[in-house]
């Protein structure tokens, strides 16, 4: 079975529906981790220390962020840790799992329109072609 | 030595390569902080470039960019427009020599005593005055300017989406200065307005008189150069230390900043300090430590002497493109949001700092007064005492000063006691000064005197101290 399930958080709804799903699998071993990974956004970093009352402060706000994915977690009463990375989201999200050699990244998806996934890109997607271990995209 | 080994070499590629690119995103803002703050625009690449190189040695922070600034030519542009460009190239020396002392006296520390309002304040105020500095430069000029503008801004959005090697604005740049001279489109340019000497800066004493009046000129320039520079390199030093998750020597880098700015008046640049957008722009291409921010100074200079020529034809219309960018990118978006959900007091305090830059031109002074306002509202958030009656028990809540004082006093004379023994209860209070005890006594005494006995309990250990030194005092005469 998977071990050692990486999952991806931002704070949105579609990270609880992939941690929902990300529940079930790990229920099936009670030896399986999920690591929950939370990435400090490059581009986030000069208004988060701006509105960060200090900068001790700073990684429990971010912690705090992905409170609703811990939660679910913690009453599915599964094995999990939380890992806050620094870096661009997708790119990060796939060296981390590489690195690791994680068994299975789980990731939500936000449904963007063709138009915004032109614009912004999909985190997901970018993830799911470039992790060397199997992806799910929860819709 | 094994980390100083570290900071210089432990990312040769990345370094490399993000150095590069910020040299090339830096040309473009260089030459446009110079003519912001009134110089050739020689002024300002001699700054970026002795700023950066100087500071890859002397820093504290690997990986951080600083150069020549918007918000330090900002604050320069009286002093050239009334003394002239050596008063500032003395003013920039001073500077330097301001912020070693700063940094020998551990002022990185005071960092802490300015609340996130006032920098989202000067942030904002920053990018408000970067952006109507660029106004005289295409508002009424001709249509092609605005044309030229607009194209500029289309280009920086929608580039990065295709080309993420080469910094957009370096690329707007290129083509259209080439579409500007082939074209033959009437456009002023950067050699309209300065000229460009294809040489490496040279060591030179600025040429003014050594007497105290000249000191009485530069010293109010200085000294805001160096409290506004010191302030941009600290956030900004802030900013890298969290996207890379290290830490960095503050009190270092403002000494670091101060060498920086000493060394590179003698040179015939202006003063800068670290520059948060290139700073992010390195770290994300991959730039960690020392030697990404000396390549960056020195390919940046060889880059100049190399198409120096082509410099001058660069038209203001994209410049000013370029500098509209980096106002937008330099504005805290949050700040509506902050504006709608912080307490009052800190929006407050944010608009004020915004306001009085806007109105003074001098982002030091928005800052004090920040920093001030805040100051005084922290006061009286704290000075507020709240008191109870739970039967003959009367709680004190909150801190005991001299700014406080005057509520606790009041508490009594308005209510009416008729126990014959009343408590005072001070577990949640604390006494602070000799006001509060003078407080605390006036009132014992004025219940007494109407025959209520008072006992004063719950005090900790340094408000029990500061009593009985007091009434130690007050009952020998």
């Amino acid at each position: 079975m998977y071990k050692h399930i990486l999952l991806a958080a931002d704070g949105s709804e579609n990270a609880v529906r992939a941690a929902k799903e990300a529940i079930k699998i790990a229920s099936l071993s009670k030896e399986t981790l999920v690591e929950v990974i939370y990435i400090a956004d490059f581009d986030k970093a000069k208004t988060d220390i701006l509105h960060a009352t200090s900068t001790e402060t700073l990684p429990i706000e971010r912690r705090k962020k992905i409170k609703n994915v811990e939660q679910v977690l913690f009453d599915a009463n599964v094995n999990y840790k939380v890992t806050i990375l620094h870096g661009i989201p997708g790119p990060e999200i796939i060296k981390y799992a590489n690195e690791k050699g994680v068994d299975l990244v789980v990731i939500g998806s936000r449904g963007l329109n063709g138009l915004q996934e032109m614009v912004i890109g999909s985190v997901s997607h970018k993830v799911m072609k470039r992790v060397n271990c199997p992806a799910l995209i929860v819709k | 030595m094994q980390k100083l080994k570290q900071q210089w070499f432990g990312n040769i590629r990345g370094d490399v390569l993000a150095g590069i690119v910020v040299a090339l995103a830096l040309i473009p803002e260089a030459i446009a902080f110079s003519i912001i703050a009134g110089v050739d625009p020689m002024v300002g690449l001699y700054a970026s470039f002795c700023i950066a190189v100087i500071i890859a040695f002397v820093g504290g922070r690997p990986g951080m960019i600083s150069a020549a600034t918007g918000a330090m030519a900002l604050l320069m542009m009286p002093l050239i427009k009334d003394y002239g460009l050596d008063y500032l190239l003395a003013a920039t020396i001073l500077t330097g020599i301001i912020q070693i002392l700063f940094g020998i006296f551990k002022v990185a520390k005071i960092m802490k005593f300015i609340p996130n309002a006032v920098m989202i304040g000067f942030v904002n105020a920053l990018a408000i005055m970067i952006f109507t500095s660029q106004l005289a430069h295409f508002i009424g000029i001709s249509t092609m300017t605005y044309v030229f503008v607009a194209i500029t801004l289309i280009l920086l959005y929608t580039l990065p989406r295709f080309i993420k090697v080469i910094p957009a604005p370096l690329i707007v740049l290129v083509v259209l200065t080439s579409v500007a001279i082939f074209s033959g489109f009437d456009l002023r340019t950067v050699g309209d307005l300065g000229a460009i000497t294809q040489t490496l800066p040279s060591f030179f004493i600025p040429d003014i008189p050594f007497n105290f009046e000249t000191l009485k000129i530069i010293f109010p320039y200085s000294l805001a150069l160096a409290i506004v520079g010191l302030l941009e390199s600290l956030l900004t030093a802030q900013i890298v230390d969290d996207m890379t998750a290290t830490e960095s020597d503050k009190n270092k880098e403002a000494r670091g900043q101060g060498i920086a700015n000493f060394i590179t008046g003698f040179f015939g640049g202006m003063a800068g300090c670290a520059m948060i957008g290139q700073s992010v722009i390195n770290v994300k291409s991959g730039g960690r430590g020392r030697l990404s921010t000396l390549v960056a100074g020195v390919f940046l200079m060889f880059l100049i002497i190399v198409l120096g020529d082509l410099v001058v034809q660069i038209p203001m219309p994209v410049l000013v493109g370029i500098m509209i960018m980096v106002s937008i990118g330099t504005f805290d978006w949050n700040s509506f949001k902050y504006l709608v959900k912080a307490p009052r007091t800190d929006a407050i305090v944010m608009v004020t700092t915004v306001l009085i830059v806007v109105y003074t031109h001098d982002l030091s002074k928005g800052v004090l007064a920040g920093v001030l306002l805040s100051a005084i509202f922290f006061v009286v958030k704290i000075s507020t005492v709240k008191l109870s009656k739970n039967g003959n028990q009367i709680v004190v809540k909150g801190q005991l000063f001299f700014a406080s004082t005057d509520s606790f006093i009041n508490y009594f004379k308005q209510n009416v006691f008729n126990e014959k023994q009343i408590d005072i209860n001070f577990s949640s209070s604390h006494i602070w000064d000799e006001s509060a005890v003078g407080a605390v006594f006036k009132v014992k005494d004025s219940l007494q005197e109407k025959g209520i006995e008072v006992q004063l309990t719950g005090l900790d250990e340094s408000s029990k101290k500061m009593l009985n030194q007091l009434d130690g005092i007050s009952s020998s005469h």
